[in-house]
């Protein structure tokens, strides 16, 4: 075995110890806030009023959650995927942020490198969050009129339109074989169904695209 | 009368979770960045990274800061800016917070929710997006075992998988897009053709920071165009 691949698994099994160490830590950060608020103002939830908010959302997000992992785990790497699972905001924000970074490097995602060039990205798109973040609430007041001024709306509305029009466009015209039967699905879902949830739908579109990805290869037509 | 959903307890809790979240992400960035150097990637290219990751991540992030703003009004400042720092999304907060004030018989809509009510919605918010942390603690190193697995087996499949995959994730929205009405489809094909003289411009021109920035400069520009657009259609 050669030194480079000695280190590349001494990466990997690092990566997953401390990505799993730092993941539950992290759990325990998150949930340590509504415990604090229940200890602090002595207030804990009724357990019919939790449930009955709990059920809905749980019923849909549970399932993402899992979906998320398993769709945007092999394109971000372990490092990134550790990271990005903690710090949120996947399809809008990492995911977009870790392909861009490894597009304009001009590397594989999956590949070595591409874990390393993707967990850089998904780290600094965290800091880069978290301080616009901070001064959001250190500048509440001046920001508040200018973000919800009613001409930046349909800027703010249409914010993922804008960015997957770009993206659509650099990996589409790359593999647009690739495209023809998601694309196709999802205008006609949502079409007949205009308020069809996204997330939902993602496991949808990228099953169908792996079905004819691999129609496709095994015909050696891609 | 005392507001305790602004409390100098829910800011301090606030930048513990900042802070916590500021030092992971560090962690694994000089993580990175050694292995970077160690496999021999150019400093110069994980440089690039840095800087495009950065530019590109400001927009969103202003979305994000929007969502935050929205909340404040009902569930004061501190909690949404504690929740959109970790696990979730601009998608999942307003609705799980809404979910939990619906079940408490209470509305978002009202500015200020009573304590009881607070309490209820944030635990709603926190357990409800568990489930992915969760999953990948138990599965994921499995899971990434399995699909390096595929790629040490047939190679050509495994990457076609993943660019399958991301192909699919892509799709998705690009239908919801075309479906979501003429400014949502204008400002899709604007942002689009913003790339394509992005591409042009540092191919023919070679004018390289064309290509370090060319999706925050389609996203900015095709977002100043939804104004446009929406003045001119009414969406």
């Amino acid at each position: 075995m050669t030194r480079i691949n000695e280190n590349s698994l001494s990466y990997d099994v690092a990566i997953h110890r401390i990505g799993r160490i730092w993941m539950s830590v992290a759990l325990l950060v998150i949930l340590s806030v509504p415990l604090a608020i229940s200890v602090h103002y002595k207030v804990w939830p009724a357990a019919g009023s939790l449930l009955g908010g709990l059920l809905p959302i749980m019923m849909i997000y549970v399932p993402i959650g899992i979906i998320e992992v398993i769709t945007f785990s092999p394109m971000l790497g372990s490092g990134a995927t550790y990271l990005a699972f903690t710090t949120g905001n996947l399809t809008n924000l990492k995911v977009p942020c870790a392909l861009n970074a490894m597009e304009i490097a001009d590397i594989e995602p999956g590949s070595s490198q591409g874990e390393i060039i993707s967990t850089i990205a998904v780290a600094t798109s965290s800091l880069v969050t978290n301080l616009v973040l901070v001064i959001g609430v250190l500048l509440f007041v001046q920001l508040t009129p200018v973000l919800a001024s009613p001409l930046l709306q349909p800027a703010f509305e249409n914010i993922l339109p804008a960015l997957f029009g770009a993206l659509g466009y650099l990996y589409i015209s790359k593999n647009w074989k690739l495209a023809v039967v998601p694309v196709t699905l999802m205008i006609i879902i949502f079409i007949l169904v205009p308020t069809a949830p996204v997330g939902i739908l993602i496991p949808v579109s990228a099953l169908s695209a792996i079905a004819a990805a691999r129609f496709m290869y095994n015909k050696k037509m891609i | 009368m005392f507001d305790y959903r602004n409390s100098a307890f829910m800011f301090v809790m606030g930048a513990v979770v900042a802070l916590f979240v500021t030092i992971q992400s560090l962690v694994f960035l000089k993580k990175a960045w050694n292995e970077g150097l160690n496999k021999g990637l150019e400093k110069e290219k994980m440089q690039r990274a840095v800087l495009s990751s950065a530019v590109f991540t400001l927009v969103p992030s202003l979305s994000i800061l929007l969502t935050m703003l929205t909340l404040s009004g009902a569930l004061g400042l501190a909690l949404p800016w504690i929740r959109l720092s970790v696990i979730g999304a601009v998608t999942y907060e307003l609705p799980a917070a809404e979910a939990a004030a619906q079940a408490t018989g209470a509305s978002l809509a009202e500015a200020g929710v009573p304590l009881d009510v607070f309490s209820v919605i944030v635990w709603v918010m926190t357990l409800g997006i568990m489930s992915g942390p969760i999953f990948i603690i138990a599965y994921f190193k499995k899971l990434q075992s399995r699909v390096n697995k595929i790629k040490v087996e047939d190679n050509r499949w495994g990457t076609l998988l993943i660019a399958a995959m991301f192909v699919g994730l892509i799709s998705s929205f690009l239908g919801s897009a075309l479906a979501g009405g003429l400014v949502s489809i204008f400002t899709l094909l604007t942002s689009a053709v913003i790339m394509v003289i992005c591409i042009q411009l540092e191919q023919k021109a070679g004018l390289k920071i064309f290509r370090d920035f060319a999706l925050p400069l389609s996203m900015v520009g095709a977002m100043a165009m939804a104004i446009v657009f929406a003045g001119l259609l009414g969406g």
